[in-house]
């Protein structure tokens, strides 16, 4: 039977999260499969050879799958499914925008943004922001699943040396069209891997005090930058820099919050980081609540000192 | 082109969720109940593509008990032409809202439907992502942008590494993200016009679902509690606990 991993990837190479995902995989049993969908993407296969733990790549290379629309790659991977007991993706944004679809094509219910593996039927996952975690149990024929990657540790990237086999397409469904993407540049680490997050929120008033206040920071510590949903919606910074719910889920070894509250929903997002400090003005904060380290005071004063003193 | 939105009614977002003691669930009793925050963006564009033309009538549904019928009339004080309430006491899972959904485009023959992202009780994320399915239809999920052009829909997405663009093929599904727009409130000649809208009653029965849960819930629990730490007292404390006590730098 044997579990089919859907890796995320840029056709170059894997999205980390996919790593944690094959560990996921293995935590079920079985013979570990991934499955890279893609257009030129023979080097995003390779590196799934190499991941330790992978037993076999199935590589489908074709223009339907350039950007993995989910109204192309579904089909593909409900053929595929079949012969498996459960599919697995990261829960990334391409995992969960394809996922349901498969799920539904199946006629199964997905099992959403799994933390933990209990046996082959039964997952626990955060509900309601992660104020409650639920086990659940499936008695569905297939189990579709998505990982939330912070729960489970990366499969080591080299190492394995699986075969890659190549799979026939399975047709575009003239549903949709790729245009464009405007993707957030940066040198530094990306967010939801990064061992060092520094956030901002509302409290950095602009976007031109995440460059003079945050950036310099990060760049000392090797960190990533993130940011609460108020600064993001403020304009400061991109969209994916949201950290929460309903953003990205992340959890370095320190995760630095500034001029952030701390509401429930950015919580969910950073609250099982190994080291969380707290820089506000206000020491009545919700974020002291989870804060390892608090430090009161005018970040403005303070951000400056720290990254003097690093 | 009608417009279809979708509208659940969750645990409102500013209340701190407490898990029943004896592990069934969480505590929904006295609770404050509202619109599920991304349907509202859900409502409110819908709304603004009826004000630009592009729609002509925009119908809000809801899906499970009695109360279901409070957050369509909020949809309807928002402004939402008229409502349908399938009505059930189950706990629907995901699938089997996209099947009801399913079953009431079919009804409806909209060519656009709209939900929210994700519901903030369940955090799910996949209702829409379903429903495309099941009707073969096209979707634009975690949209920050929607505009409908000659022959097809202009959907931009919040994605991992920033925005995605993508041309569907109408009829589709698209489900919202944050920055999509913000939701207005409902004016109080609105609330009171919003009382005479018609809301049709619609049963999984009557629609040919079977709207039973797939997956069992053993247990909820609380997670762990993290342990609140110090206070420092200065950003030389700061960086010394960090070197030498925590080891993260
Ligand atoms: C459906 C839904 C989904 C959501 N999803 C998310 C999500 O994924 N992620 C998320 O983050 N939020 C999310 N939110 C929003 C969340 O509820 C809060 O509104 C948001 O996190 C607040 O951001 P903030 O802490 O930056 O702003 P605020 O709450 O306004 O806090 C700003 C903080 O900065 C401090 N401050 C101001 N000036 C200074 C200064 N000079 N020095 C030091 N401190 C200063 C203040 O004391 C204050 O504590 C969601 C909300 C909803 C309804
Ligand atoms: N019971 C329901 N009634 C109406 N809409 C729903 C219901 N359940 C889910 N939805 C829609 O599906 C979206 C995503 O929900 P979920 O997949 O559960 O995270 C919500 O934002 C709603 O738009």
């Amino acid at each position: 039977m044997g579990v089919l991993v859907v890796a995320d990837h840029d056709n170059k190479a894997l999205k980390a999260a996919t790593l944690n995902a094959v560990t996921a995989a293995a935590a079920i049993g079985g013979e570990v499969v991934v499955l890279v969908a893609g257009h030129g993407c023979a080097d995003a296969a390779k590196a799934a050879a190499r991941v330790r733990g992978v037993a076999k790549v199935q590589a489908v290379d074709d223009p339907a799958y350039a950007n993995l629309l989910a109204e192309n790659t579904a089909p593909l991977v409900v053929r595929e499914a079949a012969k498996h007991g459960h599919v697995l993706a990261p829960a990334t944004s391409n995992g969960k925008n394809l996922m349901p679809r498969v799920a539904a094509l199946l006629d199964v219910q997905q099992i959403s943004d799994i933390i933990a593996v209990k046996a082959p039927d039964t997952f626990v996952r955060p509900i309601y922001a992660g104020n409650a975690l639920a086990t659940v149990q499936s008695a569905d024929k297939v189990k579709v699943i998505t990982v939330r990657a912070t729960a489970f540790e990366a499969a080591p990237s080299e190492g394995g040396a699986a075969p890659v086999e190549s799979l026939p397409a399975a047709g575009d469904q003239g549903l949709s069209k790729f245009v464009g993407q405007e993707l957030s540049r940066s040198e530094r680490p990306e967010l939801t891997s990064a061992r060092i997050v520094v956030s901002g929120g509302r409290g950095m008033q602009n976007g031109e005090n995440f460059k003079t206040y945050i950036e310099p920071v990060a760049d000392k510590l090797g960190a990533a930058v993130g940011a609460s949903r108020a600064a993001v919606d403020a304009g400061f910074v991109p969209n994916d820099y949201q950290v929460g719910q309903t953003g990205k889920i992340v959890a370095p070894d320190l995760y630095v919050a500034v001029g952030i509250s701390g509401a429930i929903q950015h919580l969910a997002g950073m609250k099982d980081s190994k080291v969380i400090v707290a820089i506000n003005k206000d020491e009545e904060a919700p974020i002291f609540q989870v804060a390892d380290y608090g430090l009161v005071g005018d970040l403005f004063e303070i951000v400056p000192e720290l990254e003097k003193a690093l | 082109m009608k417009v279809l939105v979708a509208v659940k009614r969750v645990i409102d977002f500013n209340v701190k969720v407490r898990v029943k003691p004896d592990g069934s669930g969480v505590e929904t009793a006295n609770v404050k109940m509202s619109m599920n925050p991304f349907d509202e963006i859900g409502v409110e564009e819908a709304l603004r593509l009826k004000e630009k033309g592009a729609a002509t009538e925009v119908v809000a549904v809801s899906l499970g008990v009695q109360a279901c019928q409070e957050t369509i009339r909020t949809a309807l004080a928002m402004g939402a032409d008229r409502g349908i309430h399938v009505l059930t006491d189950v706990e629907l899972q995901p699938l089997a809202v996209a099947k009801l959904l399913a079953a009431v485009v079919k009804k409806e023959n909209p060519g656009l439907v709209i939900l929210g992202k994700q519901a903030i009780d369940d955090d799910c994320n996949q209702t829409g992502q379903m429903l495309a399915a099941l009707l073969g239809w096209s979707q634009g999920t975690f949209a920050s942008k929607v505009a409908v052009n000659a022959g097809d829909l202009a959907v931009t997405r919040e994605v991992d590494g920033g925005l995605e663009s993508v041309a569907l093929k109408l009829p589709a599904v698209v489900t919202t993200d944050l920055r999509l727009n913000e939701p207005r409130y409902a004016s109080l000649p609105n609330i009171m016009k919003a009382k005479k809208k018609p809301i049709e009653a619609l049963t999984p029965d009557a629609l040919g679902v079977d709207p039973a849960p797939r997956l069992k819930l053993v247990k909820v629990e609380e997670p762990a509690k993290r342990q609140a730490g110090q206070k420092v007292k200065s950003v030389a404390e700061l960086v010394d606990k960090l070197r030498n006590e925590a080891k993260v730098i």
